[in-house]
């Protein structure tokens, strides 16, 4: 359903995209990594159609750039960096919902599952809220609406475990139906939530792989831990991850989702000379 | 249409919260507020009096400030919303160019044009209940004068914007615009052009190009079109033309140059990467 055809893209004499052919299919959900200058913001930019280009890229057939409206109209898109917008957040909502020919309920639903509720908000300017906040309501105004593609740039980077959570619910509840393109640095980040990985450097997908995940992404996990021995370090982390102190701070007990098994794992493997029994259970 | 009248609406919004729109406002409302508070409804100078000296004083600050506002207004919003993203992420909607750009651009002359009438409107408000006679068609005259020449430098501004891809190169590049106008005023660059002999169909024809000497000429020559009042190329010209033409090519050239530079903008809007 989307189709890169030797594209390439280049600012004055820097090449930053480089014969890009690439073939997405209706349900996969692509994690889109790579270092700073590595090109997922450009590839992002061509098919939004907001960037120019050498060859073709083409949605369902029909080309952004030309067709703006009808393509736009089915790709809900969250960016890394939240636009400077200064007009209140109910405003925002209102110009979205209608440009996308969906209803404010909608997104304020989705926000209201995020944690966030609009109708206390919405006379605020835009550019006041907190990362998070905008972050939410970014989210609520991608998803609140009839799309296909969801295009996401770093999407849960500023979002707490728990907003997290239901963020990774509202994806699951769409699996079956959408394509999902999510950028980020880091692909523990995101792993959880792919299907299949593409990696750019230098232009290219140098890596372009299939992932196997069972686990769904509404899931969740029972952690226990043992520690040789109670350290402020690492109290701290798990206290973020709102696990409890059952045993003088040698032993702890949380609730980890699914989705955030890995950046779990990867949290604890800074401390991992302290553990001495780990266990998880799914519930 | 829908979605153009979203993207107007969306960039009044902006505009208002904006700390250049409070300045912009207060720039010429101070001006109206100043003038009366000199008294110059009083004064007489060079035969004008009552609300029309205010007019001509008003209309002679807006050809200084006007321009330069709009120019700087325009091309700062404009290239720093793209560079702060906001087009990245506004244009991921389904909204189509040319609703954006023309909504934009139609946004933003409301935005310009309403303090700057507001203000004069104001000035005639105040004369009616102090008793001061309106001279209504110098008025009117004047209003459409003022949307002209807004709709002109908004144009010169949008492609100004779309051409330079940052802030400080759009900056420069409006701020040279508006000095080369200025400097080619009929009593400055012009009078010297004159005095060295440069052919009068050149120094006419850059007059008439001039949409900065075509505001001033046209204010000024329902006052007092006196050679030592409006210039030497301006005299030719309304001596050429006629009165009543001229204040036809005074409303209608600055609008075709804004379209044109607008629709310029516009082309290579489309064309090139949008954020």
């Amino acid at each position: 359903m989307i189709q890169f055809n030797n594209v390439s893209k280049t600012f004055r004499r820097n090449r930053v995209l480089d014969n890009i052919d690439l073939k997405i299919e209706l349900g996969e959900r692509i994690a889109l990594v790579g270092s700073n200058g590595a090109g997922k913001t450009t590839l992002i930019r061509c098919l939004l159609g907001e960037y120019t280009y050498d060859g073709a890229v083409t949605v369902n057939g029909l080309v952004p750039r030309r067709e703006r409206g009808k393509v736009l109209q089915k790709i809900g898109f969250v960016p890394q960096l939240p636009p400077p917008l200064k007009m209140p957040v109910g405003q925002l909502v209102g110009f979205a919902a209608s440009l996308c020919n969906s209803e404010e309920k909608r997104m304020k639903d989705i926000a209201r599952r995020l944690g966030l509720n609009l109708d206390k908000i919405s006379r605020l300017p835009f550019v006041k809220l907190s990362g998070g906040m905008k972050q939410k309501l970014l989210i609520s105004i991608a998803m609140g609406r009839d799309t296909n593609i969801l295009v996401m740039d770093e999407p849960a980077a500023n979002l707490d475990p728990d907003a997290r959570h239901i963020f990774f619910e509202l994806l699951a509840e769409r699996l079956n139906n959408s394509t999902m393109l999510i950028s980020s640095h880091r692909l523990d980040e995101i792993a959880p939530l792919v299907n299949r990985v593409l990696e750019m450097d230098s232009g290219k997908v140098v890596l372009d792989d299939r992932v196997l995940d069972d686990a769904s992404l509404s899931g969740k996990l029972v952690c226990r831990l043992s520690l040789r021995r109670s350290e402020e370090a690492i109290a701290k982390a798990l206290k973020d991850w709102s696990f409890r102190d059952t045993g003088n701070g040698t032993e702890w007990e949380g609730v980890i989702f699914a989705p955030d098994r890995l950046r779990f794992l990867g949290m604890l493997s800074r401390y991992v000379g302290l553990l001495t029994r780990i266990s998880l259970d799914e519930i | 249409m829908k979605h153009l009248w979203l993207t107007a609406k969306l960039d009044i919004v902006e505009s208002l919260r904006a700390r250049w729109f409070m300045i912009y406002t207060l720039v010429f409302g101070g001006i109206i507020a100043l003038l009366f508070a000199f008294g110059l409804t009083e004064s007489r100078v060079l035969g004008f009096i009552g609300l029309s000296r205010l007019l001509v004083t008003y209309i002679q600050l807006s050809m200084a400030i006007l321009p330069i506002f709009v120019l700087i207004t325009t091309v700062r919003s404009v290239a720093g919303d793209r560079e702060a993203g906001v087009f990245e992420y506004l244009l991921s909607l389904p909204v189509s160019l040319s609703a954006w750009y023309w909504g934009k651009i139609s946004g933003r002359f409301l935005v310009v044009f309403l303090p700057v009438f507001a203000a004069m409107a104001a000035a005639a408000g105040w004369a009616m209940i102090k008793d001061i006679e309106v001279p209504w068609t110098i008025f009117l005259y004047y209003t459409g004068l003022l949307a002209s020449v807004s709709w002109c430098f908004l144009g010169i501004g949008m492609l100004i914007s779309t051409v330079a891809r940052s802030i400080d190169v759009a900056q420069g590049a409006a701020f040279l615009v508006w000095l080369t106008m200025l400097l080619f005023l009929d009593l400055i660059l012009l009078g010297i052009m004159i005095q060295g002999h440069v052919s009068p169909e050149v120094v006419v024809a850059m007059a008439l190009a001039n949409p900065l000497q075509v505001f001033r000429t046209a204010a000024l020559m329902l006052f007092d079109p006196q050679l030592v009042v409006i210039g030497p190329a301006a005299y030719v010209i309304v001596d050429y033309f006629g009165g009543p033409l001229f204040k036809v090519y005074a409303l209608i050239y600055p609008v075709v140059l804004g379209t044109l530079a607008a629709a310029g903008g516009f082309f290579l809007f489309r064309r090139g990467d949008l954020p």
